[in-house]
């Protein structure tokens, strides 16, 4: 029987796994802080849950205040920078992403996460009018996990192309690309009737052609542009050694025939 | 729009017919002065720049992504492709994040090792920007000598790490190696040469030069709010008068220990952050003197005791069996650190690096998110480079100091 892969995670896995393995947590500890104190309490009910771990204050809120929260943070606890605002991909547990904004007061040198949750296909408010840093966080954050941001001055694909098919840090999409992306270039270049001209083994684009005049210098011994320079000699595929069980030169079937 | 075929080509640099009277031009993604695939598409009216639009990803290689999919100690040597001008400030925010995770603190030796190369670094790292933003400038000559003295930052870790440029010269709980007999005299050699140097070459050539104070003061004003706003970090935060160092404010290793001043501008113009670059010069030079009599009075560990997340020494390792055992665990399956999250940010040569790890007690990362200081730099360029003219865009890109290997990731 086939192995069974999930199809909502295909990320690597970890070889071996232990069953009883019962991973520990980083401790959680409670607001104790003075200044963090303050700032629970500044942020009232919005706040769902808030601890303290590994020396920054968690914040757990509803996705809807996501504004509200971060406008009290920045306006009344003196979190004037967003260093960073992102997601995690949650999908295949939850159904969920989870998005966290990473905030830092300059005057008290104190840092804080402020943690939400939205379902899939769920959009958030854009905090890019309190945080200008958020304009290329968010459109990251859209590029990678197809996140919609509202009320973003300017939503578009930021690391990878604008006709990208496909987001590339969700668990579901596959490690060395899909059937979109290790065909882009030639789509794009030549067009996708050229895909069985070319085959996927010509599909390098760093496959170096001995023969070739046009697209090839050929230092010191220079000839015409696109001349015939192969003298009947064809180019021969690589060949691999063989080893003492499998013959990669001939074909599969009958090389099993002989091993039996 | 320009209608191409194969007798007129299409000119992707320029778009001539429009409505108003603006051109539009793309600056790189191949020009000198991006410092790597930076595309930024200007509109110009005249020779003013109307709207930028920085265009990236032209590196990108999925860092992130590939973070998900290894153990934490394969990973390592990928960091080193981020900011590649300073590759061990990578290695480090990553070792530090990690080890924040599983609750490990580095012997004091890797600790005055680990200072010590942050430092030159930084050091190697704003003599190339010293040299590239001269030369983009104009300064030919500069670029020159701060790459002489470069050169020997990078022999010096060649020296230790074996490496010039992908250091890998930090691990998880600590270092690899001693520093080789005669390092910390070669250190202090090249300190007192680079202090020399920046007071009576670049400085003299540049301080005051009439040409060079024309070209930066008053280029790219950023205010100290919309610095903060932007998410500036670094020199870019410190030349808009904000005196935030995470080595002062957060510190790490041993900077709480050291003496050292965090040179600040309210300039807030190119000028006032290259002055920043050059007075950081010195005060690391000055952290590294400070360190070199510190290494002797160290002991000789040098990666922490955690068998369960570090392997053991090779002593011990070929000693002792459930040493052994514990190690072979960790080659072949890495470690687990417990369930959490951590963000930890450093003071990278440009500004905050931090990662942000969530692990899920898995041997990978379940997400792993880089926190580049030049990323958001880019991002501000939308808005600063409006209103300047052509002339200061690359004094302003210059003076951004971004490196694409992080921007992209």
């Amino acid at each position: 029987m086939r192995k069974y892969v999930p199809k909502d995670n295909v990320q690597g896995k970890s070889y071996y796994t232990d069953r009883f393995w019962v991973a520990p947590r980083v401790p959680r500890s409670e607001v104790e802080d003075e200044h963090f104190a303050a700032v629970v309490t500044a942020l009232g009910d919005l706040a769902k849950e808030s601890y303290v771990e590994i020396g920054q204050l968690v914040v757990h809120i509803d996705a809807t205040n996501n504004f509200t929260v971060l406008k009290t943070l920045k306006e009344k606890c003196g979190y004037t920078q967003c260093s960073e605002q992102s997601a995690v991909d949650y999908l295949a547990k939850d159904g969920e992403f989870e998005l966290f904004y990473q905030l830092l007061n300059v005057n008290e040198a104190k840092r804080v996460r402020v943690v939400c949750r939205i379902k899939n296909g769920e959009a958030i408010e854009s905090v890019e009018p309190l945080f200008k840093s958020a304009n290329f966080a968010e459109r990251e954050m859209f590029d990678m996990f197809g996140i919609k941001v509202n009320n973003h001055p300017f939503l578009k694909r930021i690391i990878m192309p604008d006709d990208w098919e496909g987001h590339p840090l969700l668990k579901t999409y596959p490690l060395h690309g899909d059937e979109f992306a290790s065909w882009y270039e030639v789509d794009k270049i030549f067009g996708k009737e050229y895909r069985d001209i070319i085959g996927p083994e010509n599909r390098d684009p760093a496959k170096v052609d001995r023969h070739d005049t046009k697209r090839f210098s050929r230092v010191g011994y220079e000839v015409p542009f696109g001349a015939d320079i192969s003298e009947g000699e064809t180019e021969k595929a690589i060949e691999y050694s063989e080893t003492l069980l499998v013959n990669y030169n001939k074909k599969a079937s009958k090389q099993l025939d002989e091993r039996r | 729009m320009q209608v191409a075929n194969k007798l007129s080509p299409f000119f992707e640099n320029l778009n001539f017919e429009r409505d108003d009277n603006t051109m539009v031009i793309n600056f790189g993604p191949q020009h000198p002065s991006a410092h790597g695939q930076l595309r930024l598409v200007l509109e110009l009216d005249g020779e003013q720049v109307v709207k930028a639009y920085p265009d990236i990803g032209y590196l990108h290689r999925g860092i992130e992504k590939m973070a998900e999919n290894m153990t934490y100690n394969e990973f390592l040597p990928t960091t080193d492709r981020l900011d590649y001008i300073a590759s061990t400030s990578n290695n480090y925010a990553y070792a530090l994040a990690v080890e924040k995770l599983i609750g490990v603190e580095a012997p004091r030796r890797a600790q005055v090792i680990r200072t010590m190369l942050l430092e030159l670094n930084r050091v190697i790292s704003h003599l190339f920007f010293v040299a590239t933003h001269a030369l983009d400038v104009g300064a030919m000559s500069v670029f020159l000598y701060a790459f002489r003295e470069r050169e020997f930052a990078m022999d010096l870790m060649e020296d230790y790490c074996g490496a010039r440029l992908t250091h890998s010269a930090v691990r998880i709980g600590g270092v690899p190696l001693d520093l080789p007999a005669g390092w910390l005299e070669n250190a202090a050699a090249f300190c007192d040469k680079v202090d020399h140097e920046v007071e009576h070459t670049y400085g003299a050539l540049l301080n005051e030069n009439r040409i060079w104070k024309m070209r930066l003061e008053d280029v790219g004003v950023i205010s100290a709010e919309d610095a903060l706003s932007w998410g500036c970090t670094g020199p870019m935060l410190r030349g808009s008068g904000v005196q935030y160092d995470i080595r002062k404010e957060e510190p790490y290793e041993l900077y709480s220990e050291l003496d050292f001043d965090i040179p600040v501008s309210d300039r807030c113009d190119s000028y006032g952050r290259f002055r920043l670059y050059m007075e950081e010069m010195k005060q690391s030079t000055r952290i590294i003197r400070q360190l070199i009599p510190m290494h002797a009075e160290t002991s000789p560990e040098l990666m922490a005791h955690a068998p369960q997340y570090i392997s053991a020494p090779k002593e011990e390792i070929m000693t002792q069996n459930y040493a052994l055992m514990q190690h072979f665990v960790l080659v072949t399956q890495g470690m687990r650190p417990p369930k959490g999250e951590v963000y930890v940010p450093t003071e990278s040569p440009k500004g905050e690096l931090g990662f942000y790890i969530k692990s899920e007690g898995e041997p990978y990362a379940y997400r792993l998110k880089c926190r580049a200081p030049s990323f958001f730099h880019t991002g501000l360029l939308q808005e600063l480079l409006v209103g300047t003219y052509i002339a200061d865009v690359v004094t302003i890109i210059g003076t951004t100091n971004i490196v694409f290997g992080e921007v992209d990731r």
